[in-house]
């Protein structure tokens, strides 16, 4: 092999490392870390050539700026998951007709006094004048009315993971009846800012329990595709074939029409689920019979069936560790169509309802342009979370796939 | 190359009759049968149906009879005789309402494609001549950006903003004055006036895409040495590029159209019914929402056969183009 020749690396991120499959038996164990001598560019840890696969894998990952800013993004996107009932300051369907449509709302941190100026973050209550004939109100900051804000103040009570019962929120105003919209409210005079917050539990879980479907769905079918090949797997192919030539929207709208109007909102959730996986799979399925027929050949595969290995330790021990990664990028590229796909259902009033509340959901709010036009924020908030949150799945996706590979180049 | 496009046609076939198959599978779905749901819907608006009507139409959609048996005089009836069955919301024939929709989704499709190649084709031409440079990394941002935002909101925000700020709405397809009217020159005219913002809206998920592949494409071209030898020979840059990379890096437009085209006509769908276009969209959200299903059932039929045939068409346009495709295996990818 190649390495022993190649002079000792200082730095951490390997250009070219070793090739072919002679980092990945290193991992395991079989061969010895020959060139260990002279890297001494890092303190502790393995260096490139003793480096396993996943941590090759880390190092590329980590020059990929846009990838490790969506990945840190994601990781706060998915730790409001977790924990949308603390981080929310208001119940979703909190509503308050006195504040319907309440633009955003400023925090004042210094509150001006007789004494002169104190800190005492506060948010600054809302006076309307209704117009007669349109019922359209106009809001206008009441600088008299100071409602303090704070961290760690009560609120409604929530059981968070079904273990304790609590009444503490992240943030919030300190007298729970007082209005804090800091994003506005919507036509129901709910706070946006707590709806977006649990929307995105909905929305980012709809992407991975889809995905977990599809990814079984994919592995299965594409596995045995690529095992066993034949026409078991021109079957398949076809079918892939058949599934992305139809136009997916109406097909999903169809089926999503069809689903028992009777059903709870958490039946329709997993129905919804299933459906949009039930197209989901094939870029899956793809990928993974992709990979099987070209590990097939590899050198080192060969040669654990000549070392008389058995078939299900050559796929499990050899060929597994060298796709996972592919999988995995993979399925971060699957997350933003489901999510989108979510959206846009939910948008035409056929995926999850009220009091469900999704990213889609809140979107479909939004439908009625000439009410856009004076309150954006409806649009706007949830359109964003979209946007950024699909942006960071992409980004990160776009690493993870390139990271997979950490023997090119 | 008769003998692929008979293969590729033959191929079809398999594809068509489980679009079939599954848009039927979609008519079956809800609960009851469209006999009940028709005589419901009649007796909501007091109107009696005879017994003998109802006898007639369940004879003619076999509803008595199993699966299969229904499924046979459905298809027969649209092959032999374009009868799709009855759209029991309108009491009108189904081929009475979709015909005029459907042509004007795939017109809305096809020249989205066209724009989405013009536009991928500029940009991904730019940014690969490009690399690396502001321009470059200003369009990969806006590439993504248009991958990730979804086409109604990008629709929704384009309305909102021709309503802010010029005072109008963009919704439809035509003004008002030839909503009706019977085709005319001013018509069509009319018609390309109103389509800007869908296609726009509709082309730049497909952008998104098209131009990374370009890019990446074209990138693989301009450091080969028949390149570096036309440069040698002191050809024009500009002329350069036009002539010899850029005419390699175009096939895989043309052999993707396959996939774009399903994600465009179902950009068209979502786009329509926000922007409420006379096109399939927001009668097939419609005919959803009423379970009016032979409706529904034949606007996926057609709209899967008619991405099919696009697909084809594609097909044979790439085999006429690029004689490296080898017509005996092609197909099999």
């Amino acid at each position: 092999m190649t390495h022993v020749d190649s002079p000792p690396l200082t730095g951490p991120e390997p250009e070219q490392p070793a090739t072919g499959g002679t980092a990945a038996t290193g991992a395991t164990g079989a061969e010895p870390a020959v060139d260990n001598t002279g890297s001494g560019g890092r303190k502790k840890g393995p260096s490139v050539y003793t480096a396993s696969q996943w941590r090759l894998m880390w190092w590329r990952f980590r020059k990929h700026k846009l990838a490790m800013a969506g990945a840190i993004f994601l990781i706060v996107i998915y730790l409001m998951v977790i924990f949308a009932e603390f981080l929310a300051p208001f119940h979703p369907s909190d509503h308050n007709g006195a504040y319907q449509h309440a633009p955003p709302q400023r925090i004042h941190l210094f509150e001006e006094t007789d004494d002169g100026t104190r800190f005492n973050p506060h948010v600054k209550g809302y006076a309307y004048e209704e117009d007669e004939e349109t019922w359209r109100r106009t809001y206008v900051t009441d600088e008299e009315q100071i409602h303090p804000v704070g961290f760690f103040v009560r609120g409604h009570e929530y059981t968070l993971f079904g273990l304790f019962t609590t009444d503490i929120h992240l943030f919030g105003p300190k007298d729970p009846d007082a209005p804090m919209y800091l994003v506005g409210a919507d036509r129901m005079g709910r706070d946006i800012l707590s709806r977006v917050i649990y929307g995105t539990r909905i929305s980012m879980s709809v992407g991975l329990v889809g995905v977990t479907l599809a990814l079984v769905l994919g592995v299965v079918l594409g596995g045995v595709s690529g095992y066993f090949g034949g026409w078991i797997d021109s079957a398949v192919q076809r079918t892939i074939e058949f599934v992305r030539s139809v136009p997916e929207i109406p097909l999903w709208m169809a089926l999503t029409a069809a689903l028992p109007r009777s059903w709870s909102q958490i039946q329709v959730y997993f129905g919804i689920t299933v459906i949009l996986s039930i197209i989901g799979w094939t870029t899956l399925a793809r990928v993974v019979r992709g990979r099987f027929f070209s590990l097939r050949e590899e050198d080192f595969v060969t040669a654990a069936v000549l070392d008389g290995v058995s078939k299900r330790r050559v796929i499990f021990r050899h060929m597994m560790p060298s796709f996972t990664s592919h999988i995995i990028a993979a399925v971060t590229l699957a997350i933003p169509a489901m999510i989108l796909a979510e959206t846009a259902l939910s948008f035409l009033g056929l995926g999850l309802q009220e009091p469900t509340v999704s990213w889609g959901v809140l979107l479909r709010e939004a439908q009625n342009i000439p009410s856009i036009a004076h309150t954006p924020w409806v649009l706007v908030v949830p359109g964003l979370a979209v946007i950024t949150t699909v942006l960071a799945l992409n980004f990160v996706g776009d690493g993870l796939r390139d990271a997979a590979d950490p023997y090119n180049r | 190359m008769l003998t692929y496009i008979a293969r590729r046609v033959l191929m079809m076939i398999p594809t068509l009759f489980l679009i079939s198959l599954a848009s039927f599978f979609i008519i079956q779905l809800p609960p009851g049968d469209f006999l009940s749901t028709y005589a419901a819907g009649m007796s909501a608006q007091n109107a009696e149906v005879a017994q003998e009507t109802l006898e007639a139409l369940e004879q003619r959609y076999g509803l008595d009879q199993p699966f299969y048996v229904q499924y046979w005089y459905w298809i027969s009836n649209i092959v032999c005789c374009g009868d799709f069955g009855q759209s029991f919301e309108w009491n009108r024939p189904v081929s009475s309402l979709i015909w005029d929709r459907l042509t004007l989704t795939m017109l809305l499709a096809i020249v989205s494609t066209l724009f989405t190649w013009f536009v991928a084709f500029l940009i991904g031409t730019y940014t690969a001549v490009r690399q690396y440079s502001v321009g470059d990394y200003f369009w990969t941002f806006v590439g993504f950006i248009g991958l990730a935002t979804p086409n109604f909101l990008l629709a929704l925000v384009l309305m909102w903003i021709s309503f802010r700020y010029f005072g109008q709405s963009v919704g439809g397809l035509f003004s008002p004055e030839y909503e009706s009217a019977p085709w005319s020159i001013g018509k069509a005219v009319d018609l390309f006036q109103h389509m800007w913002i869908p296609v726009v809206v509709i082309a730049t998920a497909g952008a998104a895409s098209t131009i990374r592949v370009m890019r990446a494409n074209l990138l693989d071209e301009l450091h080969r040495p028949y390149t570096t030898t036309a440069r040698a020979k002191g050809m024009q840059e500009w002329r350069l590029i036009a002539k010899y990379p850029v005419r390699l890096a175009l096939n895989p437009f043309i052999s993707t159209v396959g996939w774009t085209l399903p994600t465009l006509v179902s950009g068209e769908i979502i786009v329509s019914v926000v922007l409420n276009l006379p096109t399939t969209g927001p009668l097939l959200l419609r005919s959803l929402e009423s379970q009016d299903m032979y409706l529904a059932g034949s606007f996926i039929l057609m709209l899967g056969v008619l991405t099919l045939i696009g697909t084809l068409l594609s097909d044979i346009l790439l085999a006429w183009l690029d004689p490296r495709i080898q017509y005996e295996k092609a197909g099999s990818r």
